[in-house]
């Protein structure tokens, strides 16, 4: 008891720094991204510039091969991504861990099948599942771009929500909510779900990144979301030809991916440990 | 009075092994009940049946007079008032997400027991032992002792009639043992009593009855007092002859 509460200030203290950081990263994404409804900078298709003009007061990150500003083109970037990995992780959590409850509850044969099936899925690099389902529908744009994705992140969703759940089932606890008369979707609300939410939580940050990376490999590839929705993937893709004398077109897309990549990780981490009951202090 | 009754019931999970063959048994209201046998006998079988969650393949369990079918919802919420279990591993039997408070009260809440259920907790958590107040921690910061004295008073608040204990104190260290077999012994003053166990000793101390189980079957069954004197079934008298050798090796060491 003793050593417990003299070490729970200082790992308190690691968890709020943890949360914090992440609270930072992520604000500031968000931040930008609510700023563009108001106000951007440039238009964002019309050439405010010369071509490839390196960083000024007037153009803080310089311009690109059609003098477009962008910082312009990097703040539009930030809410399509945001909107890339709520969108794609909440489509992907719906249906991963419904199916994953389905596969934990049911008979063996069926889970057997479903485990199988999931197993399969996952074989598949999600950018592919992504590509194969951006290609079904035809009309590449934004929203298939995110259902793509969820559905590509559903069946890791489901998988670990099956095997979280599975383990869960065979607490005496949830024994004891039968005997103590709670019905099966309240066991599943009360017991099951609060259990593997930290775990799930935490991969879903995950997920978050890989939507938000595999969003840019998308529209790299010319599969995202069309102009003049601006991309990170599309900037880089654009600043590829003239890497050499215009290299920021290319490093700014790749450090607002990994800064909100690594936010979402740190927020998700941070909020698991502050809400864990077992890891406050005692 | 018998409070339940189980008549020639059998149960496997495969067609060729039995895990519970031809098993009768009455539990009069009032009566403590030891259910002996070792590990593999049927003893968690037979209780998980008691408890409605499994159906047996055939025969019958009536309880208070009327069949215990998991299929009636209507009889289920009086039963489930009435029956209820305390599990032997104290770590698994508590949500550690949940507060004390919210893990006694699911009965009252599922089972939709009228009352100040706050006030039901507390009298609950005071009739195990425990401060009225730690209501609003968490199990992990109780030790496996007083996590019991929880798991029971969960059991204890809706007011039950049958208190099943499936080895309740089996992973308890000796002395806390004897405190926790102390407040079923107390328990078992207003309830009947079905104390599930490998411990022949603490059966004798507690129970009135025992039955004996070995490989599903009811081999010897009486007063707990003449069966251990003497003993007939040659499973009992094996079960009976490993106990004085421990206490030896206890006062020796």
């Amino acid at each position: 008891m003793s050593s417990a509460t003299m070490t729970a200030p200082r790992e308190q203290k690691r968890h709020s720094l943890i949360l914090w950081a992440g609270l930072v990263l992520v604000g500031l994404h968000i931040a930008i991204a609510l700023l563009t409804f108001v106000w951007l900078p440039y238009d964002p298709t019309a050439m405010a510039g010369g071509r490839l003009e390196g960083p000024s007061l007037l153009h803080w990150l310089g311009t690109d091969r059609l003098g477009r500003d962008l910082l312009t083109q990097m703040m539009i970037g930030s809410r399509i991504a945001l909107i890339v990995g709520i969108g794609a992780v909440a489509i992907g959590a719906a249906i991963g861990v419904t199916l994953g409850l389905l596969a934990a509850f049911a008979s063996k044969w069926l889970d057997d099948a479903l485990a199988a099936t999931l197993d399969i899925l996952i074989a598949f690099p999600t950018l592919l599942i992504a590509m194969l389902v951006v290609a079904a529908s035809d009309t590449a744009n934004l929203w298939s771009a995110i259902i793509a994705l969820g559905i590509a992140l559903s069946a890791i969703v489901a998988r670990l929500t099956r095997i979280l759940a599975k383990r869960v089932l065979v607490m005496d606890y949830i024994t004891a909510a039968r005997t103590s008369g709670s019905s099966w979707p309240k066991i599943v609300a009360i017991h099951i779900l609060p259990n593997i939410w930290p775990t799930l939580s935490v991969n879903f940050a995950l997920q978050f990144g890989l939507a938000v990376i595999a969003e840019a490999s998308l529209s790299y590839l010319g599969l995202g979301a069309p102009p003049p929705n601006a991309s990170w993937g599309r900037v880089l893709q654009e600043a590829q030809g003239t890497v050499y004398t215009a290299p920021l077109g290319a490093i700014a897309p790749g450090i607002a991916l990994v800064s909100l990549a690594i936010g979402v990780n740190l927020l998700a981490d941070g909020l698991r440990d502050t809400i864990d009951p077992t890891r406050r202090a005692r | 009075m018998t409070l339940v009754r189980v008549d020639h019931v059998s149960f496997g999970y495969t067609a060729n092994r039995r895990i519970l063959d031809d098993v009768s048994l009455d539990i009069a209201a009032g009566d403590t009940i030891g259910l002996v046998g070792e590990s593999g006998s049927g003893k968690t079988t037979l209780l998980r049946l008691l408890l409605g969650l499994t159906r047996p393949d055939s025969g019958s369990i009536t309880f208070d007079g009327k069949p215990l079918d998991p299929g009636n919802g209507a009889f289920m919420r009086t039963f489930r008032r009435q029956a209820q279990v305390v599990f032997q591993d104290p770590y698994s039997s508590l949500d550690p997400r949940q507060t004390i408070r919210s893990i006694i009260a699911e009965p009252l809440r599922s089972l939709k027991i009228p009352g100040d259920h706050a006030k039901q907790v507390g009298d609950a958590l005071e009739a195990v032992g425990l401060e009225r107040d730690v209501g609003t921690r968490f199990p992990h910061q109780f030790s496996g002792g007083q996590r019991q004295r929880i798991a029971i008073a969960r059991a204890i608040v809706p007011g039950p009639r049958l208190l099943l204990a499936d080895e309740a104190v089996s992973a308890l260290d000796l002395t806390t043992r004897i405190r926790i077999v102390d407040l079923l012994a107390g328990l078992s003053k207003s309830m009947s009593l079905l104390f599930v166990s490998h411990d022949i000793g603490v059966v004798a101390a507690l129970c009135r009855r025992i039955v004996i189980l070995e490989k599903g079957r009811v081999v010897e069954t009486g007063d707990t007092a003449s069966v251990l004197a003497n003993p007939k079934h040659p499973y009992t008298q094996r079960l009976l002859a490993s106990v004085p050798r421990l206490s030896l090796n206890e006062v020796s060491s």
